[in-house]
Protein backbone atom coordinates (compact mmCIF):
# COMPACT_ATOMS: atom_id res chain seq x y z
CA UNK A 1 0.00 0.00 0.00
CA UNK A 2 2.66 2.42 0.56
CA UNK A 3 4.82 1.61 -2.34
CA UNK A 4 3.72 2.62 -5.98
CA UNK A 5 4.64 2.01 -9.47
CA UNK A 6 3.29 4.41 -11.12
CA UNK A 7 2.79 7.61 -11.04
CA UNK A 8 -0.34 8.98 -9.72
CA UNK A 9 -3.40 9.77 -12.20
CA UNK A 10 -3.31 13.32 -10.48
CA UNK A 11 -0.40 13.90 -11.26
CA UNK A 12 -0.05 13.11 -14.75
CA UNK A 13 -2.78 15.11 -15.42
CA UNK A 14 -1.09 18.34 -13.94
CA UNK A 15 1.70 17.58 -16.09
CA UNK A 16 -0.38 17.45 -18.86
CA UNK A 17 -2.22 20.67 -17.98
CA UNK A 18 1.36 21.97 -17.70
CA UNK A 19 2.21 21.51 -21.02
CA UNK A 20 -0.66 22.82 -22.59
CA UNK A 21 0.34 26.15 -20.38
CA UNK A 22 3.80 25.84 -21.30
CA UNK A 23 2.93 25.91 -24.76
CA UNK A 24 0.20 28.53 -24.97
CA UNK A 25 2.54 30.86 -23.29
CA UNK A 26 5.44 29.97 -25.59
CA UNK A 27 3.45 30.54 -28.76
CA UNK A 28 0.51 33.06 -28.31
CA UNK A 29 1.30 35.86 -30.52
CA UNK A 30 4.80 34.49 -31.39
CA UNK A 31 5.83 36.79 -34.66
CA UNK A 32 9.21 38.15 -36.14
CA UNK A 33 12.66 35.96 -35.25
CA UNK A 34 10.87 32.63 -33.78
CA UNK A 35 14.05 31.28 -32.34
CA UNK A 36 15.02 34.46 -30.52
CA UNK A 37 11.13 34.85 -29.06
CA UNK A 38 11.44 31.19 -28.00
CA UNK A 39 14.63 31.58 -26.49
CA UNK A 40 13.27 34.64 -24.83
CA UNK A 41 10.07 33.29 -23.49
CA UNK A 42 11.47 29.98 -22.57
CA UNK A 43 14.17 31.61 -20.29
CA UNK A 44 11.19 33.67 -18.43
CA UNK A 45 8.99 30.51 -18.34
CA UNK A 46 11.65 28.32 -16.74
CA UNK A 47 11.87 31.33 -14.16
CA UNK A 48 8.05 30.96 -13.44
CA UNK A 49 8.19 27.72 -13.04
CA UNK A 50 11.16 27.83 -10.85
CA UNK A 51 9.37 30.26 -8.67
CA UNK A 52 5.93 28.19 -8.72
CA UNK A 53 7.46 24.80 -7.61
CA UNK A 54 9.68 26.63 -4.90
CA UNK A 55 6.60 28.47 -3.38
CA UNK A 56 4.51 25.22 -3.20
CA UNK A 57 7.16 22.67 -2.08
CA UNK A 58 8.22 24.92 0.70
CA UNK A 59 4.65 25.88 1.89
CA UNK A 60 3.37 21.49 1.58
CA UNK A 61 6.96 20.88 3.44
CA UNK A 62 6.19 23.70 5.70
CA UNK A 63 2.86 22.33 6.57
CA UNK A 64 3.59 19.17 7.35
CA UNK A 65 6.96 20.41 9.54
CA UNK A 66 4.25 22.51 11.31
CA UNK A 67 1.16 20.05 11.48
CA UNK A 68 -1.05 22.33 10.10
CA UNK A 69 -2.51 23.61 6.51
CA UNK A 70 -2.60 27.27 6.98
CA UNK A 71 0.54 28.62 7.89
CA UNK A 72 3.13 28.78 5.19
CA UNK A 73 6.68 30.34 5.27
CA UNK A 74 5.25 33.39 3.78
CA UNK A 75 2.65 34.06 5.84
CA UNK A 76 5.31 33.31 8.85
CA UNK A 77 7.29 36.42 7.60
CA UNK A 78 10.01 33.93 5.63
CA UNK A 79 10.42 36.18 2.71
CA UNK A 80 9.47 39.62 4.58
CA UNK A 81 13.07 38.12 6.31
CA UNK A 82 14.76 37.62 3.22
CA UNK A 83 14.07 40.79 2.10
CA UNK A 84 15.33 42.41 5.65
CA UNK A 85 18.43 40.24 4.93
CA UNK A 86 18.93 41.70 1.59
CA UNK A 87 18.41 45.45 2.26
CA UNK A 88 20.82 45.16 5.79
CA UNK A 89 23.04 44.02 3.35
CA UNK A 90 23.00 47.24 0.99
CA UNK A 91 22.85 49.20 4.46
CA UNK A 92 25.70 47.75 5.93
CA UNK A 93 28.11 47.07 2.88
CA UNK A 94 28.02 49.61 0.64
CA UNK A 95 31.65 50.74 1.63
CA UNK A 96 32.79 47.42 0.51
CA UNK A 97 30.78 47.80 -2.76
CA UNK A 98 27.97 45.31 -2.38
CA UNK A 99 26.02 46.95 -5.18
CA UNK A 100 28.67 45.66 -7.93
CA UNK A 101 29.38 42.14 -6.59
CA UNK A 102 27.86 39.83 -9.10
CA UNK A 103 24.56 38.17 -8.85
CA UNK A 104 26.03 34.85 -7.78
CA UNK A 105 27.81 36.04 -4.74
CA UNK A 106 25.09 38.41 -3.27
CA UNK A 107 22.52 35.59 -3.81
CA UNK A 108 24.81 33.22 -1.87
CA UNK A 109 25.51 35.60 0.55
CA UNK A 110 22.03 36.42 1.31
CA UNK A 111 21.01 33.05 1.23
CA UNK A 112 23.39 32.19 3.60
CA UNK A 113 22.19 34.56 6.16
CA UNK A 114 18.77 33.52 5.05
CA UNK A 115 18.95 30.14 6.47
CA UNK A 116 20.90 31.04 9.66
CA UNK A 117 18.71 33.88 10.38
CA UNK A 118 15.54 31.53 9.77
CA UNK A 119 16.66 28.38 11.84
CA UNK A 120 17.33 31.04 14.65
CA UNK A 121 13.76 32.25 14.49
CA UNK A 122 12.02 29.61 13.01
CA UNK A 123 13.40 26.72 14.87
CA UNK A 124 12.15 26.70 18.01
CA UNK A 125 8.93 27.97 17.22
CA UNK A 126 7.84 24.80 15.28
CA UNK A 127 9.13 22.91 18.27
CA UNK A 128 5.51 24.44 20.01
CA UNK A 129 3.34 24.20 16.83
CA UNK A 130 0.60 22.65 18.14
CA UNK A 131 -0.38 26.35 19.05
CA UNK A 132 -2.18 27.30 15.88
CA UNK A 133 -3.29 30.80 17.29
CA UNK A 134 -0.07 31.72 18.60
CA UNK A 135 1.46 30.58 15.77
CA UNK A 136 -0.22 32.61 13.18
CA UNK A 137 0.10 35.82 15.03
CA UNK A 138 3.95 35.14 15.49
CA UNK A 139 4.34 34.83 11.95
CA UNK A 140 1.90 38.20 11.46
CA UNK A 141 4.31 39.99 14.54
CA UNK A 142 7.71 38.77 12.40
CA UNK A 143 6.00 39.85 9.05
CA UNK A 144 5.27 43.43 9.99
CA UNK A 145 8.03 43.77 11.72
CA UNK A 146 10.48 42.53 9.09
CA UNK A 147 8.90 45.24 6.41
CA UNK A 148 8.91 47.60 8.79
CA UNK A 149 12.19 47.65 9.59
CA UNK A 150 13.18 46.89 5.78
CA UNK A 151 11.12 50.46 4.38
CA UNK A 152 13.15 51.82 7.83
CA UNK A 153 16.17 50.80 6.13
CA UNK A 154 14.95 52.26 2.94
CA UNK A 155 14.50 55.56 4.00
CA UNK A 156 17.95 55.82 5.49
CA UNK A 157 19.63 54.58 2.60
CA UNK A 158 20.41 57.55 0.12
CA UNK A 159 18.56 57.49 -2.60
CA UNK A 160 20.57 56.48 -5.39
CA UNK A 161 21.44 53.02 -3.30
CA UNK A 162 17.72 52.66 -2.75
CA UNK A 163 17.24 51.54 -6.35
CA UNK A 164 19.26 48.58 -6.06
CA UNK A 165 17.05 47.13 -3.53
CA UNK A 166 14.16 44.63 -4.71
CA UNK A 167 11.26 45.23 -2.61
CA UNK A 168 8.31 45.44 -3.38
CA UNK A 169 4.41 44.41 -1.57
CA UNK A 170 3.73 42.42 -4.36
CA UNK A 171 5.64 39.68 -6.67
CA UNK A 172 6.81 41.00 -10.60
CA UNK A 173 6.26 37.68 -13.04
CA UNK A 174 6.99 39.80 -15.23
CA UNK A 175 10.11 41.30 -14.84
CA UNK A 176 12.17 38.49 -13.80
CA UNK A 177 15.52 38.57 -12.14
CA UNK A 178 16.64 36.58 -15.28
CA UNK A 179 20.86 36.38 -13.66
CA UNK A 180 19.71 33.96 -11.24
CA UNK A 181 17.45 32.02 -13.55
CA UNK A 182 19.66 28.61 -13.89
CA UNK A 183 20.91 28.73 -10.82
CA UNK A 184 17.51 28.92 -9.61
CA UNK A 185 16.19 26.19 -11.27
CA UNK A 186 19.31 24.16 -10.39
CA UNK A 187 18.86 24.83 -6.45
CA UNK A 188 14.74 23.93 -6.94
CA UNK A 189 15.38 21.15 -9.16
CA UNK A 190 17.59 19.47 -6.60
CA UNK A 191 16.06 20.47 -3.77
CA UNK A 192 12.63 19.22 -4.68
CA UNK A 193 14.39 15.78 -5.58
CA UNK A 194 15.84 15.13 -2.53
CA UNK A 195 12.73 16.38 -0.84
CA UNK A 196 10.66 13.55 -3.10
CA UNK A 197 13.11 10.96 -2.30
CA UNK A 198 12.45 11.09 1.15
CA UNK A 199 8.71 11.39 1.02
CA UNK A 200 8.14 8.07 3.01
CA UNK A 201 9.95 9.80 5.84
CA UNK A 202 7.86 13.23 5.16
CA UNK A 203 4.70 11.25 5.86
CA UNK A 204 5.57 10.06 9.49
CA UNK A 205 6.57 13.48 9.93
CA UNK A 206 2.67 15.00 9.31
CA UNK A 207 1.86 12.14 11.73
CA UNK A 208 2.83 14.79 14.35
CA UNK A 209 5.95 15.24 16.14
CA UNK A 210 4.98 12.23 19.26
CA UNK A 211 4.35 9.87 16.78
CA UNK A 212 6.98 10.35 14.53
CA UNK A 213 9.29 9.44 17.50
CA UNK A 214 7.79 6.81 18.28
CA UNK A 215 7.99 5.71 14.80
CA UNK A 216 11.76 5.94 14.72
CA UNK A 217 12.20 9.49 13.25
CA UNK A 218 14.56 11.83 15.09
CA UNK A 219 12.10 14.43 14.85
CA UNK A 220 13.62 17.66 16.01
CA UNK A 221 16.64 16.91 13.49
CA UNK A 222 15.04 16.09 10.44
CA UNK A 223 12.78 19.41 11.54
CA UNK A 224 15.66 21.23 10.96
CA UNK A 225 17.37 19.71 7.98
CA UNK A 226 13.59 20.05 6.39
CA UNK A 227 13.49 23.56 7.81
CA UNK A 228 16.81 24.77 5.95
CA UNK A 229 15.62 23.60 2.51
CA UNK A 230 12.18 25.52 3.11
CA UNK A 231 14.22 28.57 3.40
CA UNK A 232 16.92 27.69 0.52
CA UNK A 233 13.37 27.52 -1.86
CA UNK A 234 12.00 31.03 -0.33
CA UNK A 235 15.04 32.53 -0.79
CA UNK A 236 15.33 31.21 -4.53
CA UNK A 237 11.53 32.62 -5.07
CA UNK A 238 11.84 35.61 -3.69
CA UNK A 239 15.56 36.33 -5.22
CA UNK A 240 13.84 35.97 -8.37
CA UNK A 241 9.70 37.80 -8.35
CA UNK A 242 10.19 39.37 -4.67
CA UNK A 243 7.92 38.72 -2.12
CA UNK A 244 4.27 35.75 -2.84
CA UNK A 245 2.35 36.19 0.32
CA UNK A 246 -0.65 33.58 -0.22
CA UNK A 247 0.53 31.84 -3.75
CA UNK A 248 1.76 29.25 -1.51
CA UNK A 249 -1.16 28.58 0.08
CA UNK A 250 -3.58 28.44 -2.70
CA UNK A 251 -1.56 26.27 -4.29
CA UNK A 252 -1.28 23.66 -1.36
CA UNK A 253 -5.19 24.02 -0.37
CA UNK A 254 -5.71 23.01 -4.53
CA UNK A 255 -3.25 20.31 -3.86
CA UNK A 256 -4.59 18.65 -0.80
CA UNK A 257 -7.95 18.95 -2.51
CA UNK A 258 -7.17 17.36 -5.73
CA UNK A 259 -4.53 14.54 -4.36
CA UNK A 260 -7.32 13.37 -1.97
CA UNK A 261 -4.13 11.66 -0.15
CA UNK A 262 -1.83 11.90 2.71
CA UNK A 263 0.99 10.34 0.71
CA UNK A 264 3.88 13.36 0.03
CA UNK A 265 4.68 11.31 -3.07
CA UNK A 266 2.08 12.53 -4.40
CA UNK A 267 1.42 15.34 -2.97
CA UNK A 268 5.11 17.18 -3.73
CA UNK A 269 5.01 16.69 -6.90
CA UNK A 270 1.27 17.68 -7.54
CA UNK A 271 1.69 20.95 -5.03
CA UNK A 272 4.83 22.16 -7.98
CA UNK A 273 3.05 21.06 -11.15
CA UNK A 274 -0.44 22.89 -10.26
CA UNK A 275 1.16 26.07 -8.74
CA UNK A 276 3.25 25.97 -11.77
CA UNK A 277 0.64 25.85 -13.94
CA UNK A 278 -1.54 28.57 -12.09
CA UNK A 279 1.55 30.60 -12.60
CA UNK A 280 2.20 30.19 -16.32
CA UNK A 281 -1.51 29.99 -17.70
CA UNK A 282 -2.69 33.41 -15.29
CA UNK A 283 0.40 34.92 -16.82
CA UNK A 284 -0.60 33.83 -20.25
CA UNK A 285 -3.90 35.10 -20.25
CA UNK A 286 -3.01 38.33 -18.99
CA UNK A 287 0.17 39.10 -20.67
CA UNK A 288 -0.28 37.57 -23.92
CA UNK A 289 -4.28 37.35 -24.23
CA UNK A 290 -5.50 40.66 -21.92
CA UNK A 291 -2.77 42.62 -22.61
CA UNK A 292 -2.24 43.57 -18.99
CA UNK A 293 0.85 44.14 -17.46
CA UNK A 294 1.15 43.95 -13.50
CA UNK A 295 -2.22 42.29 -12.75
CA UNK A 296 -1.19 38.28 -12.57
CA UNK A 297 0.52 38.67 -8.70
CA UNK A 298 -2.52 41.22 -7.61
CA UNK A 299 -5.14 38.41 -8.70
CA UNK A 300 -3.09 35.34 -7.85
CA UNK A 301 -2.32 36.97 -4.70
CA UNK A 302 -5.71 37.90 -3.95
CA UNK A 303 -7.39 34.43 -4.63
CA UNK A 304 -4.40 32.95 -2.09
CA UNK A 305 -6.22 35.82 0.62
CA UNK A 306 -9.83 34.34 -0.07
CA UNK A 307 -8.36 30.82 0.57
CA UNK A 308 -6.44 31.96 3.32
CA UNK A 309 -9.90 33.05 4.91
CA UNK A 310 -11.88 30.26 3.72
CA UNK A 311 -9.65 28.18 5.96
CA UNK A 312 -9.15 30.43 8.93
CA UNK A 313 -13.16 30.78 9.00
CA UNK A 314 -13.67 27.13 8.15
CA UNK A 315 -11.05 26.22 11.25
CA UNK A 316 -13.05 28.86 13.46
CA UNK A 317 -16.59 27.82 13.22
CA UNK A 318 -16.22 23.78 13.72
CA UNK B 1 13.44 -4.63 31.98
CA UNK B 2 12.93 -0.59 32.12
CA UNK B 3 15.55 1.13 35.28
CA UNK B 4 14.57 4.25 35.98
CA UNK B 5 17.16 6.46 38.29
CA UNK B 6 17.07 9.25 39.50
CA UNK B 7 14.46 10.88 37.35
CA UNK B 8 13.51 14.70 37.43
CA UNK B 9 11.27 15.93 34.78
CA UNK B 10 9.60 19.42 33.92
CA UNK B 11 7.01 20.26 31.50
CA UNK B 12 7.51 23.59 29.70
CA UNK B 13 9.70 24.71 32.87
CA UNK B 14 7.69 23.37 35.85
CA UNK B 15 9.06 20.63 37.27
CA UNK B 16 6.03 17.57 36.99
CA UNK B 17 8.33 14.53 38.12
CA UNK B 18 10.50 14.47 41.11
CA UNK B 19 13.45 11.76 42.20
CA UNK B 20 11.63 8.68 40.62
CA UNK B 21 13.84 5.41 40.87
CA UNK B 22 12.15 2.32 40.43
CA UNK B 23 12.03 -0.43 37.88
CA UNK B 24 9.47 -2.30 35.97
CA UNK B 25 10.05 -5.89 35.60
CA UNK B 26 10.77 -7.73 32.49
CA UNK B 27 7.60 -10.03 31.14
CA UNK B 28 5.33 -8.47 33.37
CA UNK B 29 2.32 -5.96 32.86
CA UNK B 30 3.17 -2.84 35.47
CA UNK B 31 0.00 -0.83 36.37
CA UNK B 32 0.78 2.91 36.80
CA UNK B 33 -1.76 4.74 38.91
CA UNK B 34 -2.45 7.44 41.08
CA UNK B 35 -4.83 10.82 40.85
CA UNK B 36 -4.99 12.89 38.13
CA UNK B 37 -2.22 15.49 37.32
CA UNK B 38 0.02 12.76 39.35
CA UNK B 39 2.39 12.49 36.73
CA UNK B 40 1.84 9.04 35.22
CA UNK B 41 1.13 10.33 31.36
CA UNK B 42 5.15 12.22 31.98
CA UNK B 43 6.57 9.80 33.53
CA UNK B 44 5.19 7.16 30.53
CA UNK B 45 5.95 9.97 28.06
CA UNK B 46 9.62 9.65 29.49
CA UNK B 47 9.93 6.05 29.21
CA UNK B 48 8.87 6.59 25.65
CA UNK B 49 11.65 8.99 24.72
CA UNK B 50 8.77 11.62 23.88
CA UNK B 51 10.08 13.75 26.86
CA UNK B 52 13.91 14.31 27.72
CA UNK B 53 14.55 14.29 31.44
CA UNK B 54 15.85 17.32 33.34
CA UNK B 55 17.85 14.62 35.54
CA UNK B 56 18.38 10.87 35.76
CA UNK B 57 18.15 8.47 33.55
CA UNK B 58 15.62 5.83 32.10
CA UNK B 59 17.64 2.67 30.64
CA UNK B 60 16.18 -0.72 28.94
CA UNK B 61 18.02 -4.02 29.32
CA UNK B 62 20.62 -1.69 31.08
CA UNK B 63 21.35 0.39 28.10
CA UNK B 64 20.56 4.31 28.74
CA UNK B 65 17.56 5.06 26.43
CA UNK B 66 19.71 7.85 24.57
CA UNK B 67 22.05 5.27 23.77
CA UNK B 68 19.68 3.61 21.32
CA UNK B 69 19.57 4.57 17.81
CA UNK B 70 16.23 5.88 17.04
CA UNK B 71 15.05 3.30 14.47
CA UNK B 72 16.56 0.65 16.72
CA UNK B 73 14.59 1.71 19.95
CA UNK B 74 11.31 2.33 17.74
CA UNK B 75 11.68 -1.64 16.76
CA UNK B 76 11.82 -2.23 20.92
CA UNK B 77 9.42 0.49 22.32
CA UNK B 78 6.16 1.58 21.67
CA UNK B 79 4.17 4.01 22.97
CA UNK B 80 0.32 5.21 23.03
CA UNK B 81 -0.31 8.91 24.55
CA UNK B 82 -3.10 9.48 26.33
CA UNK B 83 -4.40 12.02 23.70
CA UNK B 84 -2.60 11.59 20.27
CA UNK B 85 -3.96 14.10 17.44
CA UNK B 86 -3.16 12.47 14.18
CA UNK B 87 -3.04 15.15 11.57
CA UNK B 88 -3.98 13.75 7.75
CA UNK B 89 -6.66 12.15 6.97
CA UNK B 90 -5.86 8.14 7.11
CA UNK B 91 -7.83 5.27 7.42
CA UNK B 92 -7.38 2.53 9.86
CA UNK B 93 -5.62 0.62 7.54
CA UNK B 94 -3.08 3.09 6.83
CA UNK B 95 -2.58 4.06 10.69
CA UNK B 96 -1.72 0.54 11.34
CA UNK B 97 1.01 0.48 8.58
CA UNK B 98 2.37 3.31 10.49
CA UNK B 99 3.42 0.93 13.08
CA UNK B 100 5.05 -0.96 11.07
CA UNK B 101 7.40 1.98 10.04
CA UNK B 102 10.65 0.87 12.32
CA UNK B 103 10.77 -2.89 10.65
CA UNK B 104 9.84 -1.78 6.90
CA UNK B 105 10.58 2.37 5.99
CA UNK B 106 7.12 2.63 4.52
CA UNK B 107 7.96 -0.22 1.91
CA UNK B 108 5.64 -3.13 3.26
CA UNK B 109 6.35 -6.53 2.93
CA UNK B 110 4.15 -9.54 3.05
CA UNK B 111 4.94 -10.08 6.29
CA UNK B 112 4.47 -6.28 7.33
CA UNK B 113 1.04 -6.35 6.01
CA UNK B 114 0.11 -9.91 7.88
CA UNK B 115 1.10 -8.12 11.26
CA UNK B 116 -1.37 -5.17 10.13
CA UNK B 117 -4.10 -7.44 9.39
CA UNK B 118 -3.41 -9.35 12.63
CA UNK B 119 -3.28 -5.96 14.94
CA UNK B 120 -6.48 -4.88 13.16
CA UNK B 121 -7.92 -8.58 13.81
CA UNK B 122 -7.34 -8.29 17.24
CA UNK B 123 -8.49 -5.13 17.60
CA UNK B 124 -11.77 -6.42 16.26
CA UNK B 125 -11.70 -3.54 13.46
CA UNK B 126 -11.63 -5.22 10.49
CA UNK B 127 -15.26 -3.97 9.38
CA UNK B 128 -13.77 -0.35 9.69
CA UNK B 129 -10.08 -0.92 8.22
CA UNK B 130 -11.24 1.12 5.52
CA UNK B 131 -12.80 3.62 7.15
CA UNK B 132 -11.25 7.27 8.07
CA UNK B 133 -10.29 7.57 11.29
CA UNK B 134 -12.25 10.98 11.46
CA UNK B 135 -15.23 9.01 10.63
CA UNK B 136 -15.31 7.07 13.35
CA UNK B 137 -16.08 7.17 17.56
CA UNK B 138 -13.86 7.92 20.23
CA UNK B 139 -13.66 4.25 20.97
CA UNK B 140 -13.03 2.84 17.42
CA UNK B 141 -10.39 5.53 17.17
CA UNK B 142 -8.51 4.43 20.55
CA UNK B 143 -8.67 0.69 19.12
CA UNK B 144 -7.58 1.60 15.99
CA UNK B 145 -4.53 3.43 17.94
CA UNK B 146 -3.65 0.52 20.08
CA UNK B 147 -3.83 -1.38 17.01
CA UNK B 148 -1.13 0.87 15.51
CA UNK B 149 1.13 0.41 18.44
CA UNK B 150 0.66 -3.79 18.35
CA UNK B 151 1.80 -3.78 15.08
CA UNK B 152 4.67 -2.14 15.80
CA UNK B 153 5.56 -5.54 17.45
CA UNK B 154 8.00 -4.28 20.35
CA UNK B 155 9.14 -5.74 23.60
CA UNK B 156 8.33 -2.85 25.47
CA UNK B 157 5.01 -1.33 25.43
CA UNK B 158 3.49 1.58 26.86
CA UNK B 159 -0.30 2.29 26.74
CA UNK B 160 -1.80 5.58 28.40
CA UNK B 161 -5.46 5.20 29.87
CA UNK B 162 -5.53 2.54 26.47
CA UNK B 163 -9.14 2.01 28.14
CA UNK B 164 -10.24 5.38 27.40
CA UNK B 165 -13.51 5.38 25.23
CA UNK B 166 -14.22 1.90 25.27
CA UNK B 167 -17.15 0.11 26.13
CA UNK B 168 -16.66 -3.11 28.66
CA UNK B 169 -16.54 -5.58 26.27
CA UNK B 170 -13.89 -4.27 24.18
CA UNK B 171 -12.20 -2.96 27.56
CA UNK B 172 -11.81 -6.24 28.61
CA UNK B 173 -10.75 -7.29 25.39
CA UNK B 174 -7.61 -4.86 25.55
CA UNK B 175 -6.64 -5.76 28.85
CA UNK B 176 -6.23 -9.26 27.68
CA UNK B 177 -4.09 -8.02 25.22
CA UNK B 178 -2.21 -6.76 27.44
CA UNK B 179 -2.14 -9.66 29.60
CA UNK B 180 -1.14 -12.06 26.56
CA UNK B 181 1.45 -9.99 25.78
CA UNK B 182 3.16 -9.77 29.36
CA UNK B 183 2.61 -13.74 29.23
CA UNK B 184 4.44 -13.88 25.83
CA UNK B 185 7.54 -12.07 27.60
CA UNK B 186 6.91 -8.36 26.87
CA UNK B 187 6.78 -5.89 28.95
CA UNK B 188 4.10 -4.06 28.95
CA UNK B 189 3.00 -0.59 31.08
CA UNK B 190 -0.67 0.70 31.28
CA UNK B 191 -1.54 3.85 33.12
CA UNK B 192 -5.17 2.85 34.49
CA UNK B 193 -7.51 4.70 36.30
CA UNK B 194 -9.97 1.72 37.04
CA UNK B 195 -8.14 0.30 40.07
CA UNK B 196 -10.73 -3.35 40.04
CA UNK B 197 -9.06 -3.50 36.47
CA UNK B 198 -5.41 -2.92 37.69
CA UNK B 199 -6.14 -5.47 40.60
CA UNK B 200 -7.24 -7.92 38.02
CA UNK B 201 -4.79 -7.96 35.51
CA UNK B 202 -1.77 -6.25 36.86
CA UNK B 203 1.76 -8.46 38.24
CA UNK B 204 3.13 -5.00 39.44
CA UNK B 205 1.87 -1.73 40.49
CA UNK B 206 3.72 1.85 40.64
CA UNK B 207 1.52 4.40 42.06
CA UNK B 208 2.27 8.03 42.21
CA UNK B 209 1.49 10.93 43.27
CA UNK B 210 2.31 14.60 43.42
CA UNK B 211 5.11 13.51 40.90
CA UNK B 212 6.80 11.50 43.74
CA UNK B 213 6.94 7.59 43.75
CA UNK B 214 4.22 6.98 46.10
CA UNK B 215 4.54 2.67 46.01
CA UNK B 216 5.33 0.29 43.98
CA UNK B 217 5.41 -3.29 44.32
CA UNK B 218 3.38 -6.85 43.35
CA UNK B 219 -0.11 -6.29 42.87
CA UNK B 220 -1.60 -7.52 45.75
CA UNK B 221 0.60 -5.49 48.22
CA UNK B 222 -0.50 -2.07 47.04
CA UNK B 223 -4.31 -2.85 45.78
CA UNK B 224 -5.05 -3.05 49.75
CA UNK B 225 -7.23 -0.16 51.11
CA UNK B 226 -4.89 1.56 53.13
CA UNK B 227 -2.59 2.31 50.52
CA UNK B 228 -5.16 3.45 47.96
CA UNK B 229 -6.85 5.72 50.62
CA UNK B 230 -4.11 7.46 50.76
CA UNK B 231 -3.01 7.53 47.85
CA UNK B 232 -6.15 9.14 46.65
CA UNK B 233 -6.93 10.80 50.12
CA UNK B 234 -10.24 9.15 49.50
CA UNK B 235 -11.83 6.30 51.81
CA UNK B 236 -11.13 3.01 49.30
CA UNK B 237 -12.41 -0.28 50.28
CA UNK B 238 -11.53 -3.76 48.50
CA UNK B 239 -14.06 -6.31 48.50
CA UNK B 240 -13.70 -9.79 46.72
CA UNK B 241 -15.95 -10.46 44.64
CA UNK B 242 -16.23 -14.54 42.91
CA UNK B 243 -12.47 -14.39 43.77
CA UNK B 244 -11.72 -11.33 42.03
CA UNK B 245 -10.65 -8.15 43.98
CA UNK B 246 -13.06 -5.16 43.48
CA UNK B 247 -12.19 -1.54 44.03
CA UNK B 248 -14.97 0.22 45.71
CA UNK B 249 -14.87 3.87 47.09
CA UNK B 250 -16.87 4.24 50.19
N1 LIG C 1 2.91 21.18 29.20
C1 LIG C 1 2.88 21.27 30.56
N2 LIG C 1 3.51 22.29 31.17
C2 LIG C 1 3.52 22.39 32.51
N3 LIG C 1 2.91 21.53 33.32
C3 LIG C 1 2.26 20.49 32.77
C4 LIG C 1 2.21 20.31 31.36
N4 LIG C 1 1.48 19.21 31.08
C5 LIG C 1 1.09 18.74 32.28
N5 LIG C 1 1.55 19.49 33.29
C6 LIG C 1 1.34 19.27 34.73
O1 LIG C 1 2.11 18.15 35.09
C7 LIG C 1 1.42 17.38 36.05
C8 LIG C 1 1.38 15.93 35.61
O2 LIG C 1 0.64 15.82 34.42
P1 LIG C 1 0.32 14.41 33.79
O3 LIG C 1 -0.37 14.62 32.52
O4 LIG C 1 1.57 13.61 33.76
O5 LIG C 1 -0.69 13.79 34.87
P2 LIG C 1 -1.45 12.40 34.85
O6 LIG C 1 -1.04 11.68 36.07
O7 LIG C 1 -1.29 11.70 33.57
O8 LIG C 1 -2.96 12.89 35.03
P3 LIG C 1 -4.32 12.30 34.39
O9 LIG C 1 -4.74 11.20 35.27
O10 LIG C 1 -5.26 13.46 34.52
O11 LIG C 1 -4.06 11.91 33.00
C9 LIG C 1 0.05 18.03 36.22
O12 LIG C 1 0.05 18.74 37.42
C10 LIG C 1 -0.08 18.94 35.06
O13 LIG C 1 -0.80 20.07 35.41
MG1 LIG D 1 -2.52 11.27 31.97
Amino acid sequence: MFARALPDRSVLLALGALAAAAVLYLGIGARGDLGFILMFRGSKLLALITVAVAVAVSTVVFQTISNNRILTPSIMGFDALYLLIQTVLVFTLTGVGFAYLDPYSKFALETGLMLAASLLLFGTLLRNSRDLSRMILTGIIFGTLFRSMTSLLNRMIDPSEFSVIQSASFARFNSVNADLTWLAAGITLLVSGWLIRRHRTLDVIALGRETAINLGVNHDREARHLLTLVALLVSVSTALVGPVVFFGLLAAALTYQVAGTWRHVVLLPLSGLIAATILVGAQTLFERVLGFQASVSVVIEALGGLAFLYLILRKASR
Amino acid sequence: MIGIRDLDVSLTGSPVLHDITTTLPAGRLTALVGPNGAGKSTLLATLGRLVAPTRGEVELDGRPLLDYPDRELAQRLSVLRQDAPIGPRLTVEDLVSFGRYPHSRGRLTDLDHARVRHAIDRLDLRAFAGRYLDSLSGGQRQRALIAMVLAQDTDVILLDEPLNNLDLAHARRVMQIAREEADAGRTVVVVLHDLTVAAAYADHVVALKEGRLYAEGPSDEIMTPAVLSSLYDTPVSVATVENRRVVLTV
